[in-house]
């Protein structure tokens, strides 16, 4: 009788794991740790109101059986008058056990409605704040759909944990333990029966269930396979009409869903077949009791209990009601047990996250604003002067400034996302303030890599880095990457207006200010024409601006941002070369007075670099201008003259 | 939409049918059950002989088996129809899909279609479940218990007169408020994972403005409101449990008071104490199956929206038919267009084409050059008829499109989709699409043509080597002369490369144009492409701007007459894109 899951067929969601069949004390451990931290004084008087709620559920047994005793006793005399002296009161004390058992099942469901969604929003949230904390190298390693699916399934299984599992075993826990004490104290023998038959029950109930889990696993991996094939087909359904494939897709379609549906009718069958032994075996053993308490009581058979009462039918009664009681809590606990397993590998694996080490920095040199004063001197301030400066401190206690310029150089750097595997050999890069370096190469040259070096999303292996001198390693990372403007070649857009999406660049830039970076980008002409002009609200990634524009969009984003350095890592390469030609003004412009890295397919983007660096299997193999490389007839000049393809 | 989804019963309607007859059976004995108890305690207590005991008791535990199998059945039966309707609804979906035109599929986007045929089903196979099994069995459990417990306890069953309208109320009350409630926070929720999943996606751009703390208060702020809103309909929801147990106990108390009265007074005559028992138990049957109801009520208002998606695809016409008595031949590969407009949709404004009149003799090589948005898809998309003319006729062999059978028409006519994709599968199954029967000698004809056999050969496993879903292990390049190997299969009479060379590069590109030129002479070519390199050498160049045909002609020609190529080819020779030694 608890709530209704609202939301059906998370069993069938394709990311969903396996459930684990292992029990995790510490998880439980650290679940419920964090529930009393997080509720100090509510969720230790939840658990109370389930308890003594468990407790005064039980009760009326006794109650009822006195009642029923009293019945047994005036019936025959029936004067009601003197039997309602000792009947009336008991009644009353019943219900005033109801009303406190009411009260406190109305107050613990209340208090377990309202922390279940306070622990899950919490979790979620500081499974996001660590997740922000990650290096770059674990969304590389983790396929999004599965970092999404800690969010949705694991948070889901988390909320099954919290709001029913727990309080259902503590509840039918204490239920079976108490009616168990009571059962006790009437009859012993008769609660043997019931002991014995329980016993089959959950045997029967745990065979089936695993026969039930074994099903659905397989029917998730058919579930699997039918999305896969699915989504496969929707993507190519204009190739499948084109070659008018229609039938012989169907016909494969046809064998993987029958196929679907010979696992998912197993599964369904020992589910749904749980149900009905349950209810009938306890009804089995309902008469049993009957049957048995019936013939202990005709057969004089001495009855030992621990209240020493002798066979009556005042015992056999309440024994009926409490049998039912004891299976179904018995059966409730049993249930319990998958669901709690799955919560807990849930569980698992968002901490998993949780633990996973952070990003660290360990950089001490910190980007501030700068200005020159009277003396000449670079003197820290607080407010935007556009000249920015690298605060140093020293071991000695004493702070250097020093004007940031966009001087980087990589020297002798190895590197390796694996640590086996090398892919950058001894690159050596100088980038000079204003110059623009260019990057050409096959894909896997190492081209993306190198940036990746440079805004330390990973670190390097050996040889050193230096931005403006200073070794990058000292620098605080947010500081060394808000001085890099990056432009990637898959645009990411954020829900929300164009506006808000060029601002994102610098939180504090005023509508004109961006209105002039997209103007810088060349982007300002399309915005104006979109419907709603910079407030547009962009949605899902910007699916209602074509590739090229939403490029333009991110190109006006890094030029809020006013960075030092920029980084275009196939910036344009969306922009078909007649509308690349109008905006390369506007990046000719962006460019101007800062150090550029450019990486580009297009040799017409490159060309005009100082310093054009042609990679192969991660080092460099040519460097120098376009007019050098055209002579040396090397790599280059045959990437030019289009005897490659640049994959 | 109740009827469109039910004709996908079909053969399931017997096991269906079964279930809901076995749960009548279920629930028959159910309900007989405590009145025989009921017996069975006043015989213990009227001191009848044993035999008579056992004998009840033995009756009891046959009933319980005949319960327990007509359960068991019907759990079984139920599994088989419900998964059996929603395999065959699944297949009914994934047939009209099928049959759609490329306008109906652009109507619905591929990762709606998947949702509607994966979650979306299996709402609506739970629901099926649902009513196939409790919708039936728990107002019979509610009747026949109700029926029985006035014909058993006369007086005592006046107390469910108040009972049952107290919860009846009162769980109608918890769910028509917190569905709403539900439903509202659940579409918040999709969005806040939909932000989630934006963050994930767009990490470098996060960290790249180091903008981390920022979306973590962006964050914060929507998951704290969120979780505000989930609270409070949990808590609505959290009232099930006590309003129930109000009833349970209310019920309790008063049978036993009025029971207790009636027996004392009576002397046992007209109630006895079995008769309080099973009055108690009748109670908890009634109560539990309102239960069920308020929930099988919350489960199908909650899948409808999913029926209604599905629906949506179900009722969903496909707008281009084969024509009766359908020519089966392709002449040639002439093709004429004769003022030809089209827009996609009816609604639209802007007509994507306008006034088009064209001529290919067939065996030509045309190429196609124009503006992203010129609509130049738009043109070629029209001959293989994957499209109709809103006005004017596209004839193809002398014949207008609309009058072959679709299936000659396309197999004739091999278009290279602009956003093209392979299938898992080896690169051989992939190519055997453009033709089943292909010999490997064909396949290897057709792969040297599209200068794939070479890299083909590189591969460890050659022609068989594994291609995963979406082609991901390919470059876009080898994907692109994989996509043209495919299309030549089909030995067609016109063939069509909707700017399929974009990733090779000009030199290999040359060659396979070359190849063109010498191997299937007699087929008519259309190249769109952005490079001037790739349409130079056509004999017919075609200028497409805003959905017309602005100038036409061979390279020498349009280079004097045409602005827009003039434009294109210098600023494409000149930023040193392409070359003309190629």
């Amino acid at each position: 009788m608890r709530t209704p899951n609202y939301r059906v067929a998370q069993t069938n969601n394709s990311n969903m794991r396996p459930p684990k069949r292992k029990f995790s004390g510490k998880t439980l451990k650290r679940v419920l740790k964090m529930l009393f931290e997080f509720y100090p004084v509510l969720f230790p008087l939840t658990l109370l109101c389930i308890i003594f709620s468990s407790i005064v559920a039980t009760l009326p047994a006794i109650f009822n059986q006195q009642i029923i005793a009293a019945i047994e006793e005036w019936y025959i005399s029936r004067d009601w008058v003197g039997a309602s002296k000792i009947i009336i009161p008991k009644i009353v004390a019943l219900a005033s056990f109801y009303i406190l058992s009411l009260i406190s099942v109305t107050t613990h469901t209340q208090l377990m409605a309202y922390i279940t969604q306070g622990f899950l929003g919490k979790m979620r949230k500081e499974l996001f704040s660590r997740m922000q904390n990650l290096p770059i190298s674990y969304f590389d390693k983790n396929k999004h759909g599965d970092i999404m699916s800690h969010y949705t399934n694991d948070i889901d299984t988390l909320r099954q944990l919290v709001s029913q599992s727990i309080p259902t075993v503590l509840q039918a826990g204490i239920i079976v333990v108490t009616v168990f004490s009571i059962m006790l104290y009437y009859s012993i023998w008769i609660t043997l029966v019931v002991v014995l038959g329980v016993f089959i029950l959950f045997n029967i109930t745990k065979k089936i269930g695993g026969g039930s889990a074994k099903y659905f696993m397989r029917q998730q991996k058919s579930v699997g396979k039918t999305e896969g094939f699915i989504q496969e087909i929707m993507n190519g359904q204009k190739v499948v009409k084109v070659f008018c494939h229609e039938e012989k897709v169907q016909e494969d379609f046809d064998k993987i869903n029958e196929e679907l549906y010979n696992d998912g009718k197993k599964a369904h069958s020992y589910a749904n077949i749980l149900g009905p032994i349950n209810m009938n075996i306890g009804n089995i053993l309902y008469v049993i009791i009957a049957t048995v308490g019936g013939l202990f009581l005709l057969s004089d058979f001495k009855n030992i209990g621990i209240g020493m009462i002798p066979f009556s039918i005042s015992i056999t009664i309440p024994f009926l009601n409490m049998t039912k009681q004891f299976t179904g809590n018995v059966n409730q606990l049993s249930q319990q047990i998958n669901s709690i397993v799955m919560g807990l590998a849930g569980a698992e694996r968002v901490f998993a996250i949780m633990d996973t080490e952070p990003e660290t920095d360990d950089g001490y040199v910190t980007l501030v604003n700068a200005k020159t004063d009277n003396d000449g001197n670079l003197t820290e301030t607080k407010e935007r002067t556009g000249v920015w400066a690298w605060k140093h401190p020293h071991s000695d206690g004493t702070i250097t400034y020093k004007k940031v310029e966009g001087d980087v150089t990589l020297n002798a750097v190895d590197f390796g996302y694996e640590e086996n595997k090398t892919v950058l050999h001894n690159v050596s890069i100088y980038a000079t303030p204003g110059q623009k370096v260019a990057f050409v190469g096959a894909t896997g040259a190492g081209k993306t890599t190198i940036t990746n070096l440079i805004n330390r999303f990973y670190d390097i292996a050996d040889g050193k880095i230096r931005y403006d001198g200073i070794n990058i390693n000292k620098i605080k990372k947010s500081d060394l990457r808000r001085s890099l403007g990056i432009v990637l070649q898959e645009t990411n857009l954020f829900t929300g207006t164009v506006m808000d999406n060029i601002r994102y660049g610098r939180l504090d830039a005023t509508d004109e200010e961006c209105i002039n970076a997209a103007r810088l980008a060349g982007a300002d002409d399309f915005i104006t024409r979109l419907p709603e002009g910079y407030e547009t609200e962009l949605t899902n990634n910007g699916t209602n601006l074509s590739q090229g524009q939403r490029q333009l969009i991110a190109i006006a984003r890094a030029a809020v941002a006013d960075p030092p350095v920029m980084i275009l890592d196939e910036a344009t390469s969306s922009i078909d070369t007649r509308t690349e030609a109008i905006v390369q003004k506007g990046m000719d412009s962006l460019m101007k007075g800062r150090t550029v890295f450019v990486i580009a397919h297009r040799l017409s983007t490159v060309k005009n670099s100082d310093v054009i660096m042609v990679l192969e299997n991660g080092r460099i193999i040519e460097r120098g201008s376009h007019q050098d490389l055209i002579a040396q007839k090397g790599q280059y000049y045959s990437l030019y003259t289009g005897a490659f393809e640049l994959e | 939409m109740i009827k469109t989804l039910a004709k996908s019963i079909r053969e399931y309607k017997l096991p269906s049918i079964l279930t809901v007859l076995a749960m009548v059976g279920e629930v028959i004995i159910e309900v007989l059950i405590p009145f025989i108890t009921a017996n069975l305690v006043n015989s213990i207590k009227a001191n009848a002989p044993i035999e008579s005991v056992i004998k009840t008791g033995l009756i009891l535990v046959g009933m319980a088996l005949i319960s327990l199998c007509f359960g068991c059945c019907g759990a079984l039966l139920c599994a088989k129809a419900s998964s059996g309707f929603a395999k065959n609804l699944r297949r009914d979906m994934f047939e009209r899909i099928q049959s759609f035109s490329f306008s109906n599929i652009d109507k619905f986007s591929a990762s709606s279609l998947v949702t509607r045929l994966t979650t979306d089903i299996t709402h609506v196979q739970m629901s099926y479940m649902m009513i196939i099994r409790t919708a039936i069995r728990s107002p019979m459990m509610f009747t026949f218990s109700i029926i029985m417990a006035y014909t058993m306890g006369g007086a005592l069953a006046t107390s469910f007169v108040v009972v049952i309208p107290v919860l009846l109320f009162g769980l109608l009350l918890v769910s028509r408020k917190a569905m709403p409630a539900f439903r509202r926070v659940f579409k918040k929720y999709d969005r806040l994972n939909e932000s989630i999943e934006e963050n994930v996606r767009g990490m470098r751009v996060v960290k790249g403005f180091s903008r981390e703390e920022y979306e973590k208060k962006k964050f914060g702020i929507a998951a704290d409101g969120i979780t505000e809103d989930f609270t409070k309909a949990e808590r609505i929801v959290a009232l099930n449990t006590p309003i129930m147990q109000f009833c349970m106990y209310f019920n309790t108390v008063v049978i036993l008071f009025l029971g207790s009265y009636l027996v004392i007074s009576s002397g046992a005559t007209t109630v006895d104490v079995g008769q309080i028992s099973a009055m108690l138990t009748y109670g908890v049957q009634i109560l539990m199956s309102l239960m069920m109801l308020s929930m099988i009520y919350v489960m199908i208002t909650m899948s409808l929206e999913s029926m209604k998606r599905i629906c949506e695809v179900l009722n969903e016409e496909p707008n281009l038919k084969n024509p009766e008595n359908a020519a089966t031949t392709v002449r040639d590969g002439s093709i004429k267009f004769e003022s030809v407009s089209f827009k996609y949709t009816e609604k639209a404004k802007k007509f994507a084409l306008e006034n088009i009149d064209l001529e290919i003799k067939s065996g030509m090589m045309v190429g196609i050059i124009g503006g992203t948005g010129s609509s130049k898809s738009t043109l070629v998309q029209l001959i293989p008829r994957l499209y109709d003319v809103t006005e004017g006729s596209v004839t193809v062999g002398g014949v207008d499109v609309r009058e072959y059978d679709i299936k000659t028409l396309r197999d004739s006519v091999a278009m290279v989709l602009q956003k093209n994709q392979l299938f898992s599968g080896t690169i051989k199954e992939n190519l055997r699409w453009g033709n089943e029967n292909a010999t490997d000698e064909e396949i290897i004809d057709a792969c040297k043509l599209a200068q794939a056999d070479e890299f083909i050969n590189s591969f460890p496993d050659k022609y068989d080597t594994y291609i995963e879903q979406g082609g991901t292990n390919v470059s876009g390049g080898q994907k692109q002369r994989l996509c043209i190997a495919r299309a030549l299969l089909k030995k067609p009479k016109i063939l069509i490369l909707d700017d399929s060379t974009s990733a090779v590069d000009t030199k290999t590109d040359s060659f396979i144009r070359k190849g063109f030129k010498e191997f299937i002479p007699d087929t008519t070519k259309i190249i769109i492409a952005q490079r001037v390199a790739s349409v130079q050498d056509a004999d017919l160049i075609i200028i497409m701007d805003n959905g017309k045909i602005t100038d036409m002609g061979n390279h020498t020609q349009l280079l004097k007459s045409s602005e827009i190529y003039r434009e294109i080819y210098q600023q494409q020779t000149h930023g040193g894109d392409s070359n003309e030694n190629a």
